[in-house]
């Protein structure tokens, strides 16, 4: 900025915030397709874990008209007619794939909330003058992800985030803006020609619900929304309506989060790869949830007050006897051990199996999270024993990190894990394992 | 798994060269002189950081890409069957880089000849015979090779 700008009147606006949201356009076959040349042009799904549906999609899958979380038994015979590629997932390689694309933006732009594990929030307005104004930024930054990870990523920018979300959807659904779109550019006239064109269920925060019961309020653009009397949408609809109207006035009220707050429970779950009927392997796969859980407790310096334990038999199975078990397993001292949270869910496990039922899904959930270290004394306090699980789990965790998830666990997981679940058709960890790196010839 | 069964026996405390999210740990050097009394120790002065191999073949993390050398189509350039070929997409291709190029839907490591109109990928190994871009077709290249890493199994 120079001087002469200072002095204006318009001064008080140069710091007035300006977000971009930066997407990856279907991240999950968008990574498949990095590694895989052979996917370009080829319709591709990424399915859920255990196989389930359809969680990611190309663009040729949408144009067949499948829905996102569409079963995939329900798509064999599309598979067939089309050639459909279905993936399983590979949550390894869209994680570390994830990171490299933060770590360019952050490069470009510091001020960067990752908002998800394919989409985050920048705020722009110090920096866009760096790159020759917001549009030029936006280029910048979906090339660089383009070609430092392979990527391709949309950009939209507005006022608030609200808005950059919404330019968002317009540069991804209309070539001609080649990815990038700032609404906080447009005339007003033409801001309000797009807003009168897309419907009000694409906002942000607009679910299918709420977009229904608007359409009977005779709402059904985004500018029919903007329009609309406030104070009668929050009568209707509540304080974060109103919150998201004003966000489309371009009044920011959500500001930048830059660490995501802590996470106030832990859940680790997952269905078998089959039906399983003894306590045994459940109790393994239980164990497996616990290290899971207890890794990411740890990973945000928390503790757990209890644990919970569930089991679960197949419910779309309606011939077979159905059962659902859970209890809530106190500690007598919040933990953060490995050790302790296996031999507390393990103890909820025996209390709640029953025998004679095909078990389907099980998973604990951590509980009662506090911070580390405002944590309480108790009566039974060990701080020698404490050090001592302290030093245990910060050794199982390094290696766990260099070796891989598992290579270090507690004998209750098992060896042979043959509760897994079922992932026939994952593409290999390429980015993370040195038996997986993809090959040249 | 054949040729590149030699890395399997690595143990804890060979470091190797590693894309791993975090940092790579190393001992911080001690400093261990006393202020007050006598001169300084002139070692101290010469105290300095342990060399890193992500350091010296990485410049772009987020870019920087391992791939498995299968073939000894580039064997004259030194690089052979099993190497892990460290590839970095931030690097401008130009001629004479060695690159990794998608032809027919697969990928193949070799030099990138491009001189005026004229783009082709030589192989570094005589039985090999170069691949030419024909005028009117695009050549993808995913990245620029900017290492090689070998593990002898000892």
């Amino acid at each position: 900025m120079t001087n002469v700008a200072d002095t204006t009147p318009r001064a008080t606006n140069v710091h007035q915030p300006l977000f971009a949201l930066v997407d990856v356009n279907n991240f999950y076959v968008s990574c498949e397709r990095v590694f895989n040349p052979r996917l370009e042009q080829v319709p591709v799904v990424v399915l859920s874990n255990n196989d389930g549906c359809a969680v990611a999609r190309s663009n040729e899958v949408k144009a067949l008209g499948v829905k996102m979380g569409a079963p995939w038994f329900k798509l064999k015979d599309l598979e067939k007619k089309h050639g459909i590629v279905a993936l399983s997932s590979n949550y390894t390689l869209y994680g570390d794939m994830s990171n490299r694309v933060v770590s360019v933006m952050r490069d470009l732009a510091p001020d960067i909330e990752v908002y998800s594990i394919d989409e985050s929030f920048i705020r722009i307005e110090r920096t866009a003058h760096l790159y020759g104004g917001t549009v030029p930024m936006g280029h910048i930054i979906r090339n660089r992800v383009r070609q430092w990870t392979g990527l391709p990523v949309c950009v939209g920018i507005g006022e608030t985030k609200t808005l950059a979300k919404f330019a968002n959807h317009i540069a991804k659904k209309n070539n001609e803006f080649n990815g990038v779109c700032d609404v906080a550019a447009m005339s007003l006239d033409e801001r309000n020609q797009w807003m009168r064109r897309i419907d009000v269920g694409e906002v942000w925060g607009i679910g299918r619900r709420i977009s229904e019961r608007l359409i009977k309020l005779k709402i059904q653009s985004v500018h029919d929304l903007v329009s609309a009397d406030i104070k009668r949408l929050r009568a209707h609809f509540g304080v974060v309506m109103e919150r998201t109207v004003s966000e489309l006035r371009g009044v920011s009220c959500l500001a930048l989060e830059d660490v995501a707050p802590s996470k106030q429970q832990i859940m680790s779950s997952r269905s078998f790869g089959t039906m399983m009927h003894t306590i045994e392997l459940i109790g393994e796969a239980v164990a497996w949830h616990v290290h899971a859980a207890a890794e990411k407790l740890r990973a945000q310096h928390s503790v757990a007050g209890a644990i919970y334990v569930f089991i679960q038999t197949n419910r779309f199975r309606d011939s077979d006897p159905q059962y659902n078990g859970g209890m809530v397993v106190p500690l007598a001292d919040v933990s953060d051990d490995t050790r302790a949270l296996t031999t507390a869910a393990l103890h909820g496990l025996r209390r709640i199996f029953r025998d004679g039922y095909a078990y389907k899904k099980c998973g604990v959930m951590l509980i009662e999270l506090q911070d580390k270290r405002i944590r309480q004394e108790t009566l039974f306090d060990d701080p020698q024993a404490r050090a001592r699980s302290a030093r245990v789990m910060l050794a199982l965790d390094a290696v766990n990190r260099v070796w891989g998830r598992g290579t270090l666990r507690t004998a209750a997981s098992g060896i042979t894990q043959r509760w897994a679940m079922r992932s026939e058709n994952r593409s290999p960890r390429y980015t993370t394992h040195w038996r997986e790196l993809p090959v040249v010839r | 798994m054949n040729s590149h069964n030699h890395i399997v026996m690595r143990t804890l405390h060979q470091t190797p060269v590693s894309l791993a999210p975090e940092p790579s740990v190393h001992e911080a050097p001690l400093f261990l002189y006393k202020v007050a009394a006598g001169f300084p120790s002139p070692a101290t002065d010469y105290m300095e950081d342990g060399l890193d191999l992500n350091e010296f073949l990485i410049q772009h993390k987020a870019a920087t890409f391992l791939f498995r050398v299968q073939g000894n189509s580039m064997r004259d350039a030194g690089i052979v069957d099993g190497d892990k070929a460290v590839v970095d997409r931030s690097v401008e291709p130009q001629h004479n880089h060695i690159v990794i190029a998608v032809v027919d839907g697969e990928y193949t490591i070799k030099r990138l000849y491009r001189v005026r109109d004229r783009i082709e990928l030589h192989a570094e190994n005589p039985t090999y015979s170069p691949i030419v871009i024909a005028a009117d077709s695009q050549l993808e290249i995913w990245g620029v090779v900017v290492g090689v890493v070998r593990r002898y199994p000892a």
